[in-house]
C-alpha cells in the first residue's frame, strides 16, 4: 500500500507552518535560527518525496545540496550570534533592533 | 500496512516534538526537541528508502549542526529562560499569520492527486550506489563549488570567532 503525496503535502506544510510562527513569536535569535531549521527540513522532506514517486533520483541530489548549504549557514550565523552575544551581552532580538530602520 | 502505522506515528512524533521546540521555554530543551524532529524526519527518508539521504541527515543535522547548537548554548550560558515574552497581541498576530499560511498551503493542495510512477518500498534511486554515480557524473560542477561554499564558510567563521578583533560598542 502506497502513501498518498497528498499526506507527505499536508505534513510537510504543517511543519513549515510551524517554523513560520517559531520565527515570528520567539525572541531568541537562537531558537529563530532552529525554526528556520524546520522550514529546510520540511522542504527537505517533501524534495526526496516527490523524487522517490517520481522516480527522479534529481531531487534527492538537489536535498543533499540544501543540506551542505544549510550546514554552512548554521556555521556562520552561530559565529554571528556569538559574536552579538559578546559585544551586546544579549541575543534578544528586541534588544538588537539597531539596524530596524 | 505496517509502512502506513508508521508513518503516521513519525508524522505525530515530529509535529508534537516541532510544536514542542516552540513551546520550550529554556533554548535547550528547544535544541533536545529539534533533534527528536531530526530523527522522526530521518524514519520518513528510510520510509522513501532513500537510505542515503536518512544517514546524510542523522550525520549532518543530528550529528554537526545541533551539537554546534548545544555548544552554544552551553559555552555561552545562554540556558536562560526567556524574561518578558513578547506582547500578547504579537504572538496572537504572529500565531494567526503563520496558521493562515498554514491554512493556504493546505487548502492548495487539498484534491491534489499525481500518477505514482513508482512504488516507493521497492524504488532503487535512494541508494548510495546509484546517487553517487549520478552526483559525480551530471552534478560534479556544483559539487566541487559546494567545497569551496563550505572552505568559504570555515573562514567566515573563524574570522567572526576570533577574540581580540572585537571593539566594544556597545555595553
Amino acid at each position: 500500500m502506497v502513501i498518498p503525496i497528498l499526506h507527505y503535502l499536508t505534513f510537510c506544510s504543517v511543519l513549515f507552518g510551524i517554523g513560520v510562527i517559531g520565527v515570528l513569536v520567539k525572541r531568541n535569535a537562537l531558537v529563530i535560527l532552529m525554526s528556520i531549521e524546520l522550514m529546510i527540513n520540511s522542504i527537505n522532506l517533501l524534495l526526496a518525496a516527490f523524487s522517490t514517486y517520481l522516480n527522479d533520483p534529481a531531487g534527492q541530489i538537489f536535498v543533499f545540496f540544501i543540506m551542505v548549504v544549510a550546514a554552512a549557514e548554521v556555521a556562520v550565523g552561530l559565529a554571528i550570534i556569538v559574536l552579538i552575544f559578546r559585544t551586546t551581552h544579549t541575543i534578544d532580538i528586541d534588544v538588537l533592533n539597531k539596524l530596524k530602520w | 500496512m505496517f509502512t502506513t502505522y508508521l508513518f503516521y506515528f513519525l508524522c505525530i512524533l515530529a509535529i508534537y516534538a516541532a510544536l514542542m521546540v516552540l513551546v520550550s521555554r529554556k533554548p535547550i530543551h528547544s535544541v533536545l526537541y529539534l533533534v527528536l524532529v531530526f530523527f522522526a524526519i530521518a524514519g520518513h527518508y528510510i520510509l522513501l528508502n532513500a537510505q542515503f539521504l536518512a544517514v546524510v541527515h542523522i550525520i549532518v543535522y543530528a550529528g554537526a549542526i545541533m551539537v554546534l547548537f548545544l555548544f552554544t548554548v552551553m559555552l555561552l550560558n545562554l540556558n536562560r529562560e526567556e524574561t518578558s515574552p513578547k506582547a500578547g497581541w504579537v504572538k496572537v498576530s504572529a500565531i494567526v499569520a503563520g496558521g493562515l499560511l498554514m491554512l493556504v498551503m493546505i487548502g492548495v493542495f487539498r484534491g491534489y492527486e499525481m500518477a505514482v510512477t513508482s512504488n516507493p518500498a521497492l524504488t532503487q534511486i535512494g541508494l548510495v550506489k546509484n546517487l553517487g554515480r549520478i552526483l559525480f557524473d551530471d552534478y560534479i560542477i556544483p559539487f566541487e563549488l559546494s567545497s569551496v561554499l563550505f572552505l568559504t564558510a570555515m573562514i567566515g567563521a573563524v574570522m567572526l570567532g576570533k577574540k581580540e578583533q572585537i571593539k566594544k560598542t556597545y555595553d
